[in-house]
C-alpha cells in the first residue's frame, strides 16, 4: 500500500512536470485527439510533446510490458495513473484501435516477434491501425464473412469487400478477417495484418447521416499478404477475432463515460431549471450514468483480477451505449432548435446535432444491442436454445 | 481498493448466507405472517443474529461490537434481502448505531453494547407524512424544566411498536422544511405520552404510527447537539439508505434468480419459455440493471466506510438505481411467471411486496434522483 501512495505521488510530480497546459484542457473538437501513424498531422507541438513524453514512459500502453513499449505496471498502479491523470484533466495522449483491440490480440495471441514488431509501433504511435470485419452480407451474421485468401505457396491472395471500416483512409495498417477454407464457417477465417498502401486495396468514405464520414468501404483486388502475417493459427482466426470484439466491445461501453462523466444536469443548468419534466429526466439520467461509472470500475477491477465473466463486455456495451444515446437525446432537448443549426458558427458547425446522430451507431457497431443482449442470455444467464 | 469484496468479507458472506437461508428462509416470513405475529419479527433469531456477531457488525470493539464497515453490514443485508427475512437489523444495528456512534459519550455507552448483545431493539421515528421528507420535521420539542417536551406525531417507524428506544427527530427551531433547527432525541419506550399504533404493511411487517402528547425528556436524552442534529440524522439517513439499497440488491437478485429458473423449467407452445427471444432480451436487460446496481452500491458503502466526500452522492444514487433495478426485477418476476406469479403460494409475490416497502423507505428513486440533481447543482 505504501509503495503505491508513492508510486501514485511520483505520478502526479511528473504529470505535472510533463504535461503541457494544453493537454489538460477537455477536448472540443474531433481533431484535438491525437491518432497518431505515418500520416498524422499534430495540431500543435503540445500534442506531439505529450505523446512522446508519455510514449518514452512507456505509459500510453502503461500495464503492457516494457519489451513491448509499455511499463509493466500493476492493475493497481494502472488505476492509480489514470486516476492521477483524471485529477489534472490529462488528455489521453494517444486514441488508437491499436492499443485498444489489436493490441490485446496480439498479446495474447501473436509471436514473440511479431509482439515486439507491431505493439512498440502501437505504444509509440507509429502506425495507426484501421479494422477490417463487416461485409456488406455480413453484420451482426460476421462469421458468414466471404472475403476470400487464396493459398499462394509463400503469400495469400486476397479478393473481396469490407465495410464499415472505421478511419480505413486515415489508416497505414489492418487487422482483417478472411477466409482461408470454404469448407467450415467458423474454423475457416485467418487473422491477417496487411499494409493499407499494397497494391490492389482502395478505400472509399460513407456519408452518413452526421454528415461526417468516419467509415469507408474498403475493397481487396488481389492483394498479396505475406504468409507471416498471419496472428494465430491458420483457419483459427475467428478466436482472435473473438477475442479482440471483447476489448472492442469495452471500448465502445466507454461512450457512456468519458465526457459522460459529468453530470447531464450540471452543464445544462438553465434549460433544466426552466423545465422541470426535463430537469427530472436529467437526474434519472444521473442516478444511471454515475451508476454506470461505478459498474464500469468494478467491471475493470474484475477483469484484471480475473473474476469477471469472459462474456461481460457484451454486457457493458449494451448499457454503455444505451446510456450514450440517452445522454445525446438529453443534450438535444435542453439545446432546442439551437441544436438544430447545422453549420452555423454558433452551433460549432452542427456539434451537438452531428454528435447526436452520431451516437446512434454506437448500439450498431461492434455488435448490435441485440446481439449483445442475444450473447448475455446464452453465455451469462445460459438460457435455453438461444 | 478493487471494486469487489476482500477475502475477509467474501468468509463472511459465506457464512452469512447459509446461516440466514437455513433459520430464515421465506417460509419464516411466511409462519410469521400466518400466525399474526404480534411483534413483527422473532426474538429467538434476533439473539442468534447476536451470537452470529451480526448485530455488532457496525459496533466499534470498544462497545463490544466488530467495529466494521457498511461493506460487511451490507452483506449480511443482501442475504436478509435474498430471504425476505423479518429482521430489525436494518434500523437497529446499523442506522441507529450510526447515530448513537457519533451522538455523545452517555447514549452511546448505554445503547451500542445492548445493540451489540441483542439486546435493544431501536425504532426510527423520521417520517411524518407518507412520503420521506426529512427535513419537513414539524414535531415541536420545547424546553421544559431540565429536558424537553415532544409533542406530535410519527409514522413508517418500522417495529416502533416493539422499540427499546426510539429515535425521533424534532423541531427546536426554524419551520418545517429547514434543516437548521431540528434535535434528535432517544426516546425510551416506557415514556409517559408517547402511543404507538401497530399496523400490517402490504409486505406483512409491522409499522407504528407514534403520537407523542407532551413527552418529557431530560436534557441527556439529546442525541448530538440541540437545533444541530441534521448533520447526524444525515449519517444515520446515509447508513439506511446504503443498507435499504444492500437489502434490495438481495430482493431483486433472488427475484431475477428464481425467475431465470422459471424460464428455464416453464413449457408452452412445446417449448421452453426461455427459448423465446422477446423474454430472453427483457432478461438480460434486467440482469444489466441489476449488476449496475450492485456495483454502485458496493462503490457507495466503500466511500462510506473511506470517509470520502462523495460518499453522499454515491449512497443517493445507489438507493435509486438499486429502488429502480429491483423493482424492475420484481415486476418482470410476477409478469414471466404468469398466472402463478400472481399466486399466494409462490414467493415472487412477496418479493414485490417488499420491494414496494424499501423502494419507501428512506425515500425513492424519484426523491433520491432529486437529490442527486440539487448535489450537482440543478
Amino acid at each position: 500500500m505504501a509503495d503505491l501512495e508513492i508510486f501514485r505521488a511520483e505520478t502526479r510530480a511528473w504529470l505535472e512536470a510533463n504535461c503541457p497546459p494544453e493537454m489538460r484542457e477537455p477536448m472540443r473538437h474531433d481533431d484535438d485527439a491525437c491518432w497518431g501513424g505515418c500520416n498524422f498531422k499534430f495540431k500543435n507541438p503540445a500534442q506531439k510533446q505529450w505523446l512522446d513524453a508519455m510514449a518514452a514512459k512507456g505509459w500510453t500502453v502503461p500495464d503492457w510490458p516494457k519489451a513491448y513499449g509499455g511499463a509493466g505496471l500493476s492493475p493497481a498502479e494502472t488505476k492509480a495513473l489514470r486516476s492521477e491523470m483524471a485529477k489534472l484533466g490529462c488528455r489521453t495522449p494517444l486514441m488508437s484501435f491499436g492499443i485498444w483491440m489489436l493490441g490485446p490480440a496480439l498479446l495474447k495471441f501473436g509471436t514473440e516477434e511479431q509482439k515486439v514488431h507491431y505493439l512498440n509501433q502501437i505504444a509509440r504511435g507509429e502506425i495507426r491501425w484501421c479494422q477490417g470485419y463487416s461485409e456488406p452480407g455480413s453484420g451482426s451474421d460476421l462469421v458468414s464473412l466471404q472475403t476470400f485468401g487464396e493459398d499462394m505457396g509463400d503469400h495469400w491472395n486476397v479478393n473481396g469487400q469490407k465495410v464499415w471500416t472505421s478511419y480505413a483512409d486515415k489508416a497505414d495498417w489492418i487487422f482483417c478477417l478472411v477466409r482461408t477454407d470454404k469448407s467450415d464457417k467458423y474454423k475457416g477465417i485467418s487473422f491477417l495484418l496487411f499494409d493499407m498502401t499494397t497494391l490492389g486495396v482502395t478505400t472509399k468514405p460513407i456519408l452518413l447521416i452526421s454528415g461526417n464520414s468516419p467509415f469507408c468501404e474498403t475493397f481487396f483486388d488481389n492483394v498479396k499478404v505475406p504468409k507471416h502475417q498471419i496472428v494465430g493459427e491458420l483457419n483459427r482466426g475467428w478466436d482472435v477475432a473473438k477475442y479482440l470484439l471483447g476489448h472492442e466491445r469495452e471500448m465502445i461501453s466507454g461512450g457512456g463515460l468519458g465526457e459522460g462523466m459529468a453530470s447531464i444536469g450540471a452543464a445544462h443548468k438553465v434549460a433544466a431549471g426552466q423545465e422541470p419534466v426535463l430537469r427530472a429526466d436529467m437526474a434519472m439520467f444521473d442516478v444511471d450514468t454515475i451508476a454506470f461509472r461505478a459498474h464500469s470500475e468494478r467491471f475493470m477491477d474484475e477483469m484484471k483480477s480475473g473474476k469477471g465473466h469472459p462474456a461481460a463486455p457484451n454486457a457493458m456495451k449494451y448499457i454503455g451505449t444505451e446510456l450514450n444515446k440517452r445522454r445525446h437525446e438529453l443534450v438535444m432537448a435542453a439545446g432546442g432548435s439551437d441544436a438544430l443549426e447545422w453549420d452555423s458558427r454558433a452551433s460549432n458547425g452542427g456539434a451537438k446535432a452531428r454528435g447526436w446522430l452520431r451516437t446512434k451507431a454506437n448500439s450498431i457497431e461492434g455488435g448490435t444491442s441485440e446481439v449483445m443482449l442475444n450473447v448475455v442470455a446464452k453465455r451469462i444467464l445460459e438460457l435455453p436454445g438461444a | 481498493m478493487p471494486l469487489y469484496h476482500t477475502d475477509d468479507q467474501a468468509m463472511l458472506k459465506d457464512s452469512a448466507a447459509p446461516f440466514i437461508a437455513e433459520h430464515a428462509p421465506v417460509k419464516h416470513l411466511r409462519a410469521l405472517r400466518d400466525s399474526n405475529d404480534p411483534t413483527g419479527f422473532s426474538r429467538d433469531l434476533w439473539k442468534q443474529f447476536a451470537e452470529m456477531g451480526f448485530t455488532g457488525t457496525l459496533v466499534p470493539e470498544s462497545h463490544g461490537g466488530l467495529g466494521l464497515g457498511h461493506v460487511e453490514a451490507g452483506i449480511i443485508l443482501e442475504e436478509i434481502g435474498r430471504n425476505l427475512t423479518p429482521s430489525p437489523f436494518l434500523t437497529t444495528a446499523v442506522a441507529a448505531v450510526e447515530a448513537l456512534k457519533t451522538g455523545g459519550a452517555g447514549l452511546r455507552d448505554q445503547w451500542l453494547p445492548k445493540i451489540a448483545s441483542g439486546d435493544a431493539i431501536i425504532g426510527l421515528a423520521i417520517d411524518e407524512g407518507a412520503k420521506h421528507r426529512p427535513a419537513a420535521t414539524a414535531l415541536t420539542a420545547e424546553r421544559s424544566g431540565n429536558g424537553f417536551k415532544l409533542s406530535g406525531k410519527k409514522q413508517f417507524v418500522v417495529h416502533g411498536h416493539v422499540a427499546d428506544m426510539l429515535i425521533v427527530s424534532a423541531r427546536t427551531a426554524g419551520a418545517a422544511g429547514e434543516e437548521n433547527g431540528i434535535t434528535l432525541f432517544a426516546v425510551p419506550q416506557n415514556a409517559a405520552g408517547l402511543s404507538a399504533d401497530a399496523q400490517r404493511l402490504a409486505d406483512s411487517s409491522l409499522a407504528a404510527r407514534l403520537t407523542l402528547d407532551g413527552v418529557h425528556v431530560d436534557a441527556d436524552a439529546v442525541i448530538g447537539e440541540v437545533d444541530a442534529g441534521w448533520g447526524i440524522l444525515a449519517k444515520l439517513l446515509d447508513a439506511g439508505r446504503i443498507g435499504a439499497a444492500a437489502e434490495m440488491t438481495g430482493v431483486g437478485g433472488a427475484a431475477m434468480d428464481a425467475t431465470f429458473t422459471y424460464l428455464k423449467t416453464r413449457k408452452q407452445f412445446g417449448q421452453l419459455i426461455g427459448e423465446f427471444q422477446a423474454l430472453q432480451h427483457r432478461a438480460a436487460h434486467l440482469y444489466g440493471e441489476m449488476e449496475t446496481a450492485r456495483s454502485v452500491v458496493y462503490k457507495a458503502q466503500q466511500l462510506l466506510d473511506d470517509g470520502d466526500p462523495r460518499a453522499e452522492m454515491f449512497v443517493a444514487v445507489a438507493k435509486a438505481k438499486a429502488g429502480n433495478a429491483c423493482n424492475l426485477a420484481v415486476r418482470e418476476g410476477v409478469q414471466m411467471h404468469g398466472g402463478i406469479g400472481m399466486t399466494d403460494e409462490y414467493d415472487i409475490g412477496l418479493y414485490m411486496k417488499r420491494d414496494r416497502g424499501l423502494n419507501e423507505f428512506f425515500g425513492d428513486a424519484r426523491f433520491h434522483a432529486d437529490r442527486v440533481a440539487i448535489m450537482n447543482g440543478y
